[in-house]
This record gives structure tokens, C-alpha cells and sequence, in this order.
């Protein structure tokens, strides 16, 4: 097992992405932080976090839980449902960042897309994600990335962050499948 | 004239290693070693040589429920259990209330040759408990029947049922009752209690058993008439039946194999071929029942046979017709829970099942001791096999037996009536 | 988890992830997301051999907010009146390809019939069997007492629930007693003698003749439909009597607690087991009872049909 990004790399990743964000949206008046849980969601606390920081106003942020509209449901038992919060703006109109820790087949940005058009026709939507690592299987590209980690499909990447896991890092596994 | 049979190695029900010869319908020769080169040979080493056994009570159908069982399958499925004799219940289509069907029912039984039918005659007309059914008539015709019963129905008004005990005394006949207090058991679908409690289907409460077996006995000892009580199923009505033997009163009762092991937590898969009349009853019940047939307070084991074709089993509990099948596993039954158990010997299994029921009957012919000289029904079974229950091997045209799958201990190597070898069992 | 059939099967953990599932669900279907993909291409089936529209309707609407086909095989006075067409309904369902079967059916252990015999392979949803059980009903009921009632925790546990009613009769009564005392609540009983059944001793709840005595300490009370046939059946003189000593009125509501919620599985017979300003008051939750069914009823044929069946998972 190899740390690809140790804490302080993920926290000025983390720190860049924000204010790439801020710039390409012209502020954040009009962008709406949506994490996909679990990890995501944490992430995007953090963004918001950095946003609010610099910006010195609050910024609109929730959570998308993509359970329901996954494609592969049917392979594994059915899955616990996360929580979806969606901000008081709404997204109808707005600039959705979609905010997520690993960016691999591009499945899970998919099914948010689909779950975001049940809710409302956005202006724009972008994604943000600390980590892509390569082998998509859809067109979906990251507008935002932390680190491009180039891997072999077998590998495991483990995105560990203190409130969750009890530390901030990103590690490459060997993987056994 | 048939050919002679030499049962050789097995055990009589007193214990004793004995071989039998058997010439032209008759026991004609026992000692403990035969020898006779013409006779077909039976190997009954490590079995127990038996009188033929007799059912009290079986459900043929025939006439009117044909797809169910005929005299001639019901006849093939008891000696397959090891039966001699069986006696047709008369809740058939037409009912057997009259000569008419009783004789038919007898000559069915004649023409399959393969044991003695004995019909019962009904109680009431139509079995609806209200008018006397041609009681003389059918006791002295052809069939020569001695035992009444509106079985299926409970003879529920306490007026006819007196009349019915006085009546019979003349003809030497019994009263056969089916106790069910009707308006305590409306739309019942098995034992009230803990059990039905939590499957939400209607109880069947003991005491509806309990309470017209009270009434009866009372009622027989007023008038000094012979009583039976079919299928007793609850240790209350043991203990009434206990009560009424010590006063002398004139009462037989009789167990079904089913109730001597079966409980009512079996109606929670819903499966209706566990449904009942009488219902399964629980642990404590049928422990009772098992001390009652070995102390002698129950007289008798009849099967209780009732055969329903598979669509009435194959619904809801609510829809499913009542009964299961009895005959050919009624003695492994036995050996299981009494003998296994050490609570009965052989010898009181020829009693319960062959020498008890021909009494109560009055069948002449069957239920005797075997010795020189008496007719040769005979059952021999190897209580060390195992009997695996198969409902698609059943020699009924039913296949409602709620045993199926189950290994049972001991099966029938050969049956013997009249001399004749209506059954052999071949290999395990 | 691959059938729904009764309570009594279901683990205190299982119950609780129905629960919660149906917590998501209600808060994401009735704010941004009305419709769901989840199911779609499945095929449900509701075998509704018993009247019901209340039910039926809640079940085809979770059905179809989860995107799949749902088809009414309503069997009343048709073919599923005798025993036998509950096998060849089962068959013709198997080869139209139902991948669940939602069931009403007027006899006990019809839905366990069905799941246990070999007539289909999809899952059986029990949505009431006679009177034995009703397992989404009382996952609703206990949604919606955990809703008011637990303030964030995850059970019942420490609240106390009167059932009052028809409880012999009652496949409501059955599943709830089995589902609020495995989530930890006391359950009290009121009924008159005759409507109690026989062994319910063995079961884990207090039972009392006495409405008044019981009703100052619970925090929720479950009225149950009262049917009139019982007076013909002789377990209670009249609908006076039966009202007077059983029935939720001005007076017993006044008795109770304030934060006591008053529920009805529906349908009320207004005036008998409760009285009309008994059903509309504030205490009364009734109405949402019939709201949550949809999200429960949701989580149930998420958790049955969305993932695949531990055993023999294949695809």
C-alpha cells in the first residue's frame, strides 16, 4: 500500500478545487455543492467549508444519494439508503457542482444526472472530484480534480478522511479480485 | 386349494420364537422349528408375527367419492398396513343408513378379496342427528353390522342419542360417537389455543370433545347400553374416560396413530394436510394419550383413514378438507411411540390393534389368538426396517399423509388373510 | 429478504432497516424526487382476493413511484373464492412473469401458502392473510409512533401502546403486539373477555377489561375496526354497550396524556369504536397513518426487488 496524497497535499488539493470553482462560477452566488455520499458528502462539507472562508458569506450546500437510481442494483443485495438534502434554492436555475471523492467508470455521476433531472432542470452541472483515476466506461468527464491518479483497474483507492475514518489521506491498495 | 405358507424365524407377540404353518385358510401347525419344502416360505427373522390387525374405523368413500378411495384401493392400503379387517365409516354418498348400501359396501369388499370389510352403519338418517336410521335392517342383513356411527358428525341432540344407545341393545350393536359439541366448533379450523392464537385460525376447543364424552358416558350408564368413543384426542377426555371404566360403566375408546405423535404446532406452515377432525392437540395431550393406551383406558388403535383427493389439500388452510391418511403407517406408528418407548410390549399390541377392536365389532372371525386351528390373518412385520414415507408410493388413491418424508420404524413383510398372501413387502 | 410474510420473521434489525429506508424514501419522494427508476421492468402484481381499496392503492401507488408495472388482479367474486384457483392464479401470475405477488386474501396463511408452495418463484408481499396477519400495516403504525414519539431514537423502546378492539379477529392486533414489543415498546390489550383469544396468556403484553384504567398512561392509542356481524355472534350484546365500555370518546380522550396520538388502521365506523371528534382531533394521526403507508410500502418493495436475492444471486 503506497499514500498517493498525504494530508497536507489532499488539504491544498481540497483548497485549490475551491477556488477554481469560485472563479470559473464568478463567485458563489450561483453554484449549488451537491456530495454524494458517503465520502463525497464530506468533501463537499470541506469545499463549502473553504468557499464560505473565502467568500465570507454562506454558500448553498447538500447532499445527493444516487442509491436509487444506480445500475447495478440488481448484483448485490439491496443497499441502506443515504440521506438527500437538497438546499433551499433548489436546483432549478442554479450551477450544481456535483462533488465526489474517486471519479472511476463514471456510473455514479451518471445515476446523480439522472437523479438530478427527477428533481428540477439545472443551469449547469459540474463535477468536482479529488481523484481520477482513469478507466471510464462512460463519456463523463471531471470539470475539477484534486490529483490524476493513473491505475491499473485491479488497484483500490482509499479516500480516508478524519471525521469519518479518523485521518485525511489517499492510498493506492494492491487489489486481491 | 392355495398354496401352504411357512412363516419361519419370527417372534410370536408373546415372546416366544415360533414358526407357523398355514394350510387351506387355517393356522395349522405352530412349533419352533417347521419344516415343509411345498409351502411358500416367508423369512421373518427379526420379526414379529402378529394377529391380523383390524381398523375400527376407516373411511373407504366408496359409494360417491370414488377419486378419493375405493373399497378396492382402501383394501389394497390396508393390507399394505398390515390389516385383516377394516370397517367402512358410513358418511359415504349415498349414506350407509340403509341395507341397501351396507351390502353393497360388503360385497365391494367380498369381490377385492383382499381382507374383510366390515361396514358400519349410521346413526341417524342422512347423518343429520335427527331420526333414527335403519338400525335392524342393516343389522341383519348380509353385512351383519354391529357398530353405529354418524362419524363426521357428532349424534349432537342428547334425546336421539339416548334413544340410539337404548335401541341398539337389541341387536348386541355399540354406538360409535364422534365427539364435536356443534355449536362450539363453528367454522373451527384446528386446536384452540396458544398456537391458534397466533396463527389467526378458528379454535376447535378441547372441551368441545370433553363435553359430549361426559354427557355420553352418563347417558350409557342410565341406560345400560355399550358406548365408543372415537378418536379420543385430549387428556381431559382420558381422564373422563378413566373416571367413567371405574364405575363400571360400559365405554371403549379408541386413539388414532396420528394423535399418538403429531402436536398442533404443525398447522404453522398453514399445510392442510395436517387438518384434522378431531384436531392435532398438543405436547401434553398426546402423552396422555400414549399412558391411556398403555394402561388400557384406550382399548383400541383405529387409523381414522380419511383420503381426499389433492385438490382439497392443496389450498388455504380454511378451504381444506379434514383427514389424513392412516393405514399404511398405522403400525410403525405404534412400534415408534409405544413400543420404542417402552411403554406397551407385542403383546399388548395384538390386543389394541387385533384382539380389542374385533371384540368391540364382534367380528367372529378376526382378532384371535393365533393357535392350531384358528383362521389364519396374520401380519408380519420387522420392527428393525425402516419405513420411508413416500406419498407418491402410497398404495391409496389418495396421497394425504401428513408423514411424508419421514423414516419410520418398521415395515410389513407380509400380510396374510384367510390363508392367503394378500401382501409382501420385498426389501427395504 | 426475499418474501414479506409476517412480522413474526422478521428480526428487530430487518424491521428497523424497513424503517429507515421508508424515512428516506418519504423524505425524498414527497419533497425533490416524486418518481424513482428503481423497479423499473419489474412487474408487480396485486392479488386482491378480499376487498380493500385503501391498501390495494397504497401498495400500487409505492408500485409505481418506483417506476415499475404494476397489474390489479382483483379475484374477488371471479375465480379465487375456492381454494383450488389460488394454485392455477399462482401458476398464470408465474407465466406472465410477475416478479412479486402483493396479497389479500380472506384465509390465515394464504400468502405463506402461496410463498411456500412451487407454484411461482417472485417474492409474496402479505398485505393481510385472514386473521392472522397485516405486516405493513404495522410497520406503518410503528413508523408513525416513531415518528412523534421516539424523539431521534432509532426504537420504541420506554413507550407504552393500548390496542383496543376486536383483537381475536384482529390480524392488525397480531402483527403490531409482534412488532412493538420487538422494537421495544409495552403493549396493553383492551378488550371485552369475549374478543380476547384463548392462549392470549402466552403472549407478551398486559391485557385489561378496563378502557379507563389503561388508557391515562399510554402515549399512543390503537383503536380497531369493530365488525358489526360480531353482535349476531354473540360477543357482545349491543353497539351501545360495546361503545359505552370499549369505544374512544370526548372523555376518554380528555384522560389521556398530552402528547398521546390517537391511531385507526381505518376503515372507522364512526361512532362505534370511535367517536367522530375523537378521529379529528389534533391527537389524531389517522390521516398520516395512510401517508406513511406509501413510503413503508416503498422501502418494503425496495429492500424485496431492488437488489438481488443473497441466495443464488446469479446475474
Amino acid at each position: 500500500m503506497s499514500l498517493a496524497l498525504p494530508a497536507p497535499d489532499m488539504a491544498r488539493a481540497i483548497t485549490r478545487i475551491s477556488h477554481e470553482i469560485l472563479e470559473r462560477n464568478s463567485g458563489s452566488d450561483s453554484i449549488t455543492l451537491l456530495g454524494i455520499p458517503t465520502r463525497g458528502a464530506h468533501l463537499a462539507a470541506r469545499i463549502a467549508a473553504n468557499i464560505e472562508a473565502i467568500e465570507g458569506k454562506p454558500v448553498q450546500s447538500g447532499t445527493l444519494d444516487i442509491t436509487l437510481h444506480r445500475d447495478d442494483l440488481r448484483m448485490r443485495p439491496p443497499r441502506a439508503l443515504m440521506p438527500t438534502v437538497i438546499p433551499y434554492l433548489g436546483v432549478e436555475d442554479r450551477n450544481i457542482i456535483l462533488v465526489d471523492d474517486v471519479l472511476f467508470s463514471g456510473r455514479t455521476i451518471r445515476a446523480a444526472l439522472d437523479a438530478l433531472g427527477e428533481i428540477g432542470r439545472p443551469k449547469t452541472v459540474q463535477l468536482a472530484v479529488l481523484v481520477d483515476r482513469g478507466h471510464r466506461q462512460l463519456p463523463i468527464k471531471a470539470d475539477y480534480v484534486g490529483k490524476n491518479l493513473p491505475t491499473s483497474p485491479s488497484q483500490i483507492i482509499k479516500v480516508q478522511f478524519t471525521e469519518l475514518d479518523g485521518v485525511d489521506a489517499v492510498s493506492l491498495e494492491e487489489g486481491g479480485k | 386349494m392355495s398354496q401352504s405358507i411357512l412363516i419361519s424365524g419370527g417372534t410370536l407377540a408373546n415372546g416366544k420364537k415360533s414358526d407357523l404353518l398355514i394350510k387351506d385358510g387355517l393356522i395349522a401347525e405352530i412349533a419352533e422349528k417347521i419344516e415343509d419344502r411345498d409351502a411358500k416360505r416367508i423369512d421373518a427373522s427379526h420379526s414379529i408375527v402378529l394377529p391380523g390387525l383390524v381398523d375400527l374405523h376407516t373411511h373407504l368413500r366408496e359409494p360417491g367419492r370414488e377419486d378419493a378411495e375405493t373399497v378396492e384401493s382402501g383394501s389394497r392400503a390396508g393390507v399394505k398396513g398390515g390389516f385383516t379387517a377394516l370397517s367402512a365409516m358410513a358418511n359415504t354418498s349415498p349414506v350407509a343408513d340403509t341395507a341397501g348400501v351396507v351390502e353393497q359396501v360388503y360385497r365391494l369388499g367380498q369381490s377385492a378379496g383382499l381382507l374383510d370389510v366390515f361396514p358400519i352403519g349410521a346413526v341417524t338418517r342422512g347423518l343429520e342427528g335427527e331420526h333414527l336410521a335403519e338400525i335392524g335392517a342393516m343389522a341383519d342383513s348380509m353385512a351383519r353390522v354391529r357398530v353405529f356411527s354418524d362419524d363426521g358428525h357428532c349424534v349432537f341432540d342428547p334425546l336421539v342419542m339416548r334413544r340410539a344407545l337404548e335401541y341398539v341393545k337389541k341387536f348386541d350393536g355399540v354406538i360409535a360417537q364422534h365427539a364435536q359439541e356443534p355449536r362450539l366448533t363453528q367454522g373451527s379450523q384446528m386446536n384452540e389455543g396458544i398456537v391458534s392464537s397466533q396463527l389467526g385460525l378458528k379454535g376447535w376447543p378441547a372441551i368441545a370433545e370433553e363435553a359430549i364424552i361426559a354427557r355420553d358416558v352418563l347417558l350409557a350408564d342410565h341406560v345400560q347400553a355399550r358406548l365408543h368413543i372415537c378418536h379420543l384426542t385430549t387428556a381431559g377426555g382420558v381422564e373422563i374416560i378413566r373416571w367413567a371404566k371405574a364405575r363400571g360403566i360400559n365405554v371403549t375408546a379408541e386413539v388414532t396413530p396420528h394423535h399418538l405423535l403429531l402436536t398442533d404446532e404443525l398447522a404453522r406452515s398453514y399445510d392442510p394436510v395436517f387438518k384434522v377432525n378431531p384436531p392435532l392437540r398438543t405436547e401434553s395431550d398426546v402423552m396422555a394419550l400414549r399412558e391411556a393406551l398403555a394402561d388400557g383406558t384406550i382399548d383400541i388403535v383405529a387409523t381414522d383413514h380419511a383420503p381426499h383427493p389433492a385438490e382439497t389439500k392443496e389450498c388455504e388452510w380454511q378451504e381444506a378438507s379434514f383427514g389424513m391418511l392412516g393405514l399404511e403407517t398405522a403400525l410403525s406408528i405404534v412400534n415408534k411411540t409405544m413400543v420404542e418407548t417402552g411403554l406397551m410390549n407385542w403383546e399388548k399390541v395384538a390386543d389394541r390393534m387385533s384382539y380389542a377392536p374385533s371384540r368391540i365389532g364382534r367380528y367372529e372371525n378376526q382378532g384371535q389368538e393365533l393357535k392350531v386351528g384358528a383362521p389364519a390373518h396374520i401380519t408380519v412385520m420387522n420392527p428393525t426396517q425402516v419405513l420411508r414415507v413416500d406419498r407418491d408410493l402410497v398404495a391409496s388413491r389418495s396421497r394425504n399423509t401428513p408423514f411424508h418424508g419421514m423414516e419410520l420404524p418398521g415395515r410389513i413383510l407380509a400380510t396374510i388373510y384367510s390363508g392367503k398372501l394378500v401382501f409382501e413387502g420385498g426389501n427395504a | 429478504m426475499r418474501h414479506l410474510l409476517s412480522i413474526a420473521d422478521l428480526s428487530k434489525n430487518e424491521a428497523l432497516q424497513i424503517l429507515n429506508t421508508a424515512e428516506e424514501l418519504a423524505r425524498v419522494s414527497d419533497g425533490p424526487m416524486k418518481k424513482l427508476p428503481t423497479l423499473r421492468g419489474r412487474t408487480i402484481v396485486n392479488l386482491f382476493a378480499e376487498d380493500s381499496t385503501r391498501t390495494r392503492i397504497s401498495f400500487e401507488a409505492a408500485a409505481k413511484r418506483l417506476s415499475a408495472d404494476v397489474i390489479n388482479f382483483s379475484a374477488k367474486g371471479s375465480s379465487v373464492s375456492k381454494g383450488e384457483s389460488l394454485k392455477d392464479t399462482a401458476q398464470t401470475l408465474q407465466a406472465m412473469g410477475a416478479d412479486a405477488v402483493i396479497i389479500r386474501h380472506s384465509a390465515s396463511g394464504a400468502a405463506q401458502r402461496l410463498a411456500d408452495s412451487q407454484w411461482m418463484t417472485g417474492s409474496v408481499v402479505n398485505a393481510g392473510d385472514g386473521t392472522h396477519e397485516h405486516p405493513s400495516q404495522a410497520l406503518l403504525d410503528a413508523f408513525t409512533i416513531r415518528k412523534h414519539l421516539a424523539h431521534g431514537g432509532d426504537d420504541l423502546t420506554g413507550l407504552h401502546i393500548a390496542i383496543v378492539g376486536d383483537v381475536l379477529h384482529s390480524r392488525v392486533a397480531r402483527s403490531n403486539v409482534l412488532l412493538l414489543t420487538k422494537l421495544g415498546a409495552q403493549v396493553s390489550l383492551v378488550a371485552p373477555p369475549t374478543l380476547l383469544p384463548v392462549g392470549v396468556e402466552s403472549w407478551p403484553v398486559k391485557v385489561s377489561y378496563d378502557f379507563d384504567s389503561v388508557i391515562e398512561s399510554v402515549d399512543a392509542v390503537m383503536m380497531l375496526r369493530i365488525q358489526l356481524e360480531r353482535m349476531t355472534e354473540l360477543f357482545f350484546p349491543n353497539a351501545r354497550e360495546y361503545s359505552r365500555y370499549f369505544g374512544l370518546n370526548k372523555d376518554r380522550l380528555k384522560l389521556m396524556k398530552p402528547s398521546a396520538i390517537v391511531m385507526h388502521p381505518g376503515p372507522m365506523n364512526r361512532g362505534l369504536e370511535i367517536t367522530a371528534d375523537s378521529a379529528d382531533s389534533a391527537r389524531s394521526v389517522i390521516l398520516e397513518q395512510v401517508t406513511n403507508g406509501v413510503s413503508v410500502r416503498m422501502a418494503i418493495l425496495y429492500l424485496l426487488l431492488a437488489g438481488s436475492q443473497e441466495i443464488g444471486a446469479s446475474e
